[in-house]
């Protein structure tokens, strides 16, 4: 097995609102290899983005706030980084591709010029015009003609938006890439080409990342590892053969049970019933206990552990507990 | 339950051209096709492709540039508005996004009454009726009746999908366009929104025209499903019969792009060149061709025809025609 790049210890991370303490991420554990693809799953407000956030801390402060735990890349604990070592880092070591490349752009500057700023700020010792020719390089690498570079964004389609943002940032080397929803606001036919692009890119420079995504689908084509995050917790870690081929938490079951399967023609889903807890009012015992069909009383009372297995497969239920 | 096969819904050579600054749009391009009572059509294809303007020219929300509908034999598009408005008691639309199609100002009751006054299916004074019908359409699409008098900010896109069910319901409609229902959702609740549809249709007798990008939901809600690309139908065919005999390339390569949520099966990925190429006076040719991996000259010299390959399969392809697939 290749070396830790990242091991997150019991995040926790709150925004205080009007309505109350809205806890997003509840203790979070996961750990990230160095060239490996970690799939981050979870639905609407699972807390999948404030976890790719606050290890870039990039969480807005207020509202919120990181109250628990550590963030270890490369040996160091990035929450103790000044923010000036911190600004170092991101861009050049750790990047972030946003969900939507339709508002993730500045319309009023020009595609190649978003990409040189972030190639000038890191290697300040470059002319302008050396910056343009690694821009430039860039594009092409992405699959743009390197002769729109002075072109706006909104001259792009959609699918080149997001081409634009992968260069931005993949523009320095990054060692590890946080992808939200990377394909989320395209086509199938224009996901197929950007993921692709993106396994190619990763495989070539061996980055890490970090692909945040409610489709079951683009995990299983495009990680090794993944997990499944559900009410600020993650409740299910693993390899992607041993998660997807042998589930053991009853939401991951109902995860797989609501995809449509494209070869089997039954006329029913099974569809979890109900919805995610308020995160301002989280039940006491497991999150997930109101929809689950397994939950007894101490589900509702006491808040499992997640359990590693002896296969490395980690889960976060009582069903589990005897085996150790 | 005895099903009625009869033909309820025939759209001839529909077209709907806008006039943009460019030039014209062709948004859709001659489609034709029919659905029979108490089945589904799904409508696939990337965006833009024109797929929300049919299904908004069928209920006359855009009004059709040229083509024919007919609705249980009614010619849709002779009627006045009058005629028009007694219609679209049978057929009715549910909206894509739950977050942008109801009214912030209206409570889930005014809502779901709002089209029994307007079809003067009751007067505002009727206040018991009303309340006694909004509490049965409650029910029937899984709404608790506590939230009578919730307003849509308070509800989660689940249950405000929901409400949009509802109203397309209030009138006991026969044909409902569908206009990507579920693709606002997660996939947890969108399970639970498609098997509700699916409840409501063997209850109710429902016909769906069933619109979505996304190819897994299609084959599992739809009888026949009609692929299009830039305006026009490119392949249409019966659902298990589409996904196991693609015919037309962009078909094949559309389908090769699903990502298969199961690391045992790798995917054959067919690598379409480009993307979608402007509906902005087209010209003739296939439209397809520049990204088509088979073209030929001959593909951009000629119209295309739809030609029936198999039994209810139809395509639009040379190739096909050519005896190639």
């Amino acid at each position: 097995m290749s070396e830790l790049l990242l091991d997150i210890k019991d995040l926790s991370i709150i925004y205080s609102t009007e309505d109350g303490v809205v806890r997003a991420l509840n203790k979070a554990n996961l750990q990230l290899h160095k060239g490996e693809s970690l799939g981050l799953v979870g639905e609407t407000g699972a807390g999948k983005t404030t976890l790719a956030r606050g290890i870039m801390r990039l969480i807005p402060n207020p509202p919120g706030k990181i109250t628990n735990g550590e963030i270890i890349y490369e040996g160091k604990d990035l929450l103790k980084l000044k923010d000036k070592e911190m600004r170092q880092l991101r861009g050049r070591k750790i990047s972030m591709i946003f969900q939507d490349p339709m508002t993730s752009l500045n319309p009023v500057m020009t595609a190649g010029d978003q990409i040189r700023e972030v190639i000038l700020t890191h290697d300040p010792g470059l002319s302008k015009k050396e910056g343009r020719k690694k821009a430039e390089d860039m594009l092409e690498m992405v699959g743009i003609n390197a002769s729109r570079y002075d072109d706006y964004p909104h001259q792009f389609s959609g699918g080149m938006k997001q081409r634009v943002v992968i260069a931005i940032a993949l523009a320095c080397n990054p060692t590890l890439l946080i992808a939200d929803e990377p394909t989320t606001a395209l086509d199938v036919t224009i996901q197929a080409q950007v993921l692709e692009m993106i396994h190619d890119l990763k495989e070539k420079n061996n980055t890490a990342m970090l692909l945040i995504t409610h489709d079951l689908g683009v995990v299983a084509q495009n990680c090794d590892r993944v997990a499944i995050i559900y009410a600020g917790e993650i409740v299910e870690y693993g390899t992607l053969r041993q998660v997807y081929k042998n589930i053991l938490h009853p939401y991951t079951e109902g995860l797989f049970g609501s995809v449509p399967s494209l070869d089997t023609t039954s006329k029913r889903l099974n569809a979890i019933d109900g919805m995610m807890p308020d995160p301002t009012q989280l039940p006491k015992g497991c999150k997930f206990a109101d929809r689950c069909k397994f939950a007894e009383k101490r589900c509702l009372e006491n808040e499992p552990e997640l359990i590693e297995r002896a296969d490395g497969h980690k889960v976060r239920c009582f069903r589990y507990e005897q085996e150790g | 339950m005895a099903k009625n096969t009869a033909e309820i819904l025939r759209v001839n050579h529909l077209k709907k051209y806008f006039s943009v600054p460019a030039g014209m749009l062709h948004a859709v391009d001659d489609i034709s096709f029919t659905i029979d009572n108490g089945k589904t059509l799904g409508v696939v294809g990337e965006s833009g492709c024109g797929k929300s303007t049919m299904g908004r020219a069928i209920l006359r929300l855009h009004e059709p540039t040229s083509g024919e509908v007919y609705f249980q034999g009614k010619d849709v598009l002779s009627l006045e508005k009058q005629g028009m408005k007694q219609l679209r008691r049978d057929m009715q639309i549910i909206f894509q996004d739950p977050y942008a199609s109801l009214n912030p100002r209206m409570t889930v009751s005014e809502a779901i009454a709002a089209p029994l006054l307007v079809q003067k299916i009751y007067s505002r004074k009727d206040k018991a009726q009303i309340e006694k019908r909004v509490r049965e359409i409650m029910n029937l699409v899984g709404l608790a009746n506590r939230l009578i008098n919730t307003y849509p900010h308070e509800l989660d896109g689940g249950r405000r999908q929901r409400i949009g069910i509802a109203r397309a319901l209030a009138l006991n409609p026969k044909f409902i366009v569908c206009d990507e229902p579920v693709s606002a959702l997660d996939v947890s609740i969108q399970a639970q929104i498609l098997n509700l549809m699916a409840d409501l249709q063997d209850e109710l007798g429902l016909t769906y025209l069933f619109i979505t990008h996304d190819l897994s939901v299609v084959k599992y809600v739809s009888d026949d499903i009609l692929v299009m690309y830039l305006g026009q139908m490119v392949e249409k065919a019966p659902s298990e019969k589409l996904f196991k005999k693609p015919m037309h390339p962009y078909t094949q390569a559309l389908l090769s792009a699903i990502p298969i949520p199961d690391p045992d099966l790798p995917m054959n990925r067919i690598t379409m060149k480009g993307e979608l190429t402007s509906p902005v006076n087209p010209g003739i040719g296939c439209r397809f061709a520049k990204r088509c991996p088979f073209a030929k000259d001959e593909c951009s010299q000629q119209e295309m025809v739809l030609t029936e390959e198999e039994p209810g399969h139809f395509v639009t392809c040379l190739r096909v025609q050519r005896g190639e697939i």
